[in-house]
């Protein structure tokens, strides 16, 4: 195999991996569940990213013709992620979890429950 | 070295499930359980891609796909069901 | 607001046109047999199912709409690098806070576009859409300047998809 695609796909797996880690690590050690929302949601979606295009760039270079089907998993993921965070947060507001302290504008929270202007 | 970085990443993914674990079983609320049982199913996703990848097979995409629409769809129904009580109003 | 189909045997173009690559990429091939298929289905599926729909506005200026896809994507990936370093640092010096952005747009599709855009940028998660749909209620990682982000949301995604959707 020659040696800058497996570069490629090597740095693509590493860096898709060390995101989806971090979406991980951000789920275990952040304090309240609505900072916790916010690394699955983000980190862990680029990691995918990176890990399927790393499979496309090596599946296209094995088997000799494009083969582009894992994007449908990165377009489905990209989709279904802010749906899924979305849903999450409403139902944490439904039952008024803890949040940090110094969180700003606390509040804000109770009238989002209630889905009345601020 | 494609060698050295799928197993990298693989150690990685298994970690970071064991991390999504801890937080299913340490809570503390509910939401916080269904969070860490969607970062699960979207890390199973990764792992099967890098058993695709290291097998050199196009066999389990399918597989993939799948635990992605059944984790979205899951998780949906489960949001509505703690949100609500009830799944169909 | 233009709701009318542009054409009456092609309900739904960009459903069409989405059913056509989806099922090409499904099947990772661009055989002629499966073309045909393809060609087939996306003719029919909108056809039969275009009178389930609700009536949405419909896209107006696709080069705008391709640049505000490319933005997107571009902030998904700075978005990502900084949550990263959020993550990794010391919880004391995270700073999260609510804020309310007002929106201006109006109907649902666009509505929905913006929350899911907010959602996948940075530290920014949308939680809840007021009733009237006056107010976007966003979570935001580390909060240092409340009105610089709902500027920021204003400016860079609400204001393309009022030209996309003419709303």
């Amino acid at each position: 195999m020659e040696f800058w695609i497996e570069l490629v796909v090597s740095v693509f797996l590493v860096v898709g991996a060390v995101f989806v880690f971090i979406g991980s690590l951000g789920l275990a050690k952040l304090p309240d569940f609505y900072t916790r929302l916010h690394a699955p949601t983000k980190a862990t979606t680029l990691g995918m990213g990176c890990l399927l295009a790393a499979s496309v760039i090596l599946v296209t270079y094995q088997q000799g013709y494009l083969s582009l089907h894992e994007l449908l998993i990165t377009l489905f993921l990209l989709i279904t992620a802010p749906v899924t965070a979305h849903m999450l947060a409403k139902t944490a507001m439904h039952h008024k979890l803890d949040i940090i302290e110094r969180t700003s504008d606390k509040e804000l929270s109770k009238r989002a429950r209630e889905r009345l202007a601020p | 070295m494609l060698n050295t970085a799928l197993m990298i990443a693989a150690v990685l993914v298994c970690l970071s499930l064991i991390l999504n674990l801890w937080r299913l079983f340490r809570g503390p609320s509910r939401p916080d359980r269904i969070l860490a049982l969607d970062t699960m199913y979207i890390n199973s996703i990764a792992l099967i891609i890098l058993f695709g990848i290291s097998s050199g097979t196009t066999l389990y995409f399918e597989a993939a796909l799948l635990i992605a629409m059944l984790g979205f769809v899951s998780t949906a129904a489960m949001c509505k069901y703690i949100l609500r009580g009830d799944l169909i109003e | 607001m233009n709701t009318q189909p542009r054409f009456r045997l092609l309900p739904m173009p960009i459903h069409s046109l989405l059913l056509f690559v989806v099922w090409l990429l499904l099947n990772n091939t661009v055989a002629p047999g499966h073309l045909v298929l393809a060609a087939f289905l996306a003719f029919v599926i909108p056809l039969m199912t275009s009178g389930m729909q609700d009536k949405q506005p419909s896209f107006h200026k696709p080069l705008v709409c391709i640049r505000y896809v490319l933005m997107v994507i571009w902030d998904i990936i700075v978005a990502n690098f900084e949550v990263a370093l959020l993550v990794i640092r010391p919880n004391k010096r995270l700073n999260p806070g609510f804020i309310a952005v007002p929106i201006e747009i109006e109907h649902e599709l666009p509505i929905t576009i913006l929350a899911s855009t907010v959602s996948l940028t940075p530290g920014t998660v949308s939680a809840e859409i007021s009733e009237d749909k006056q107010w976007l209620y966003v979570h935001v990682l580390h909060l240092t300047d409340k009105e610089e982000v709902i500027a920021l949301i204003k400016q860079r995604y609400e204001q393309p998809l009022r030209e996309i959707f003419a709303c």
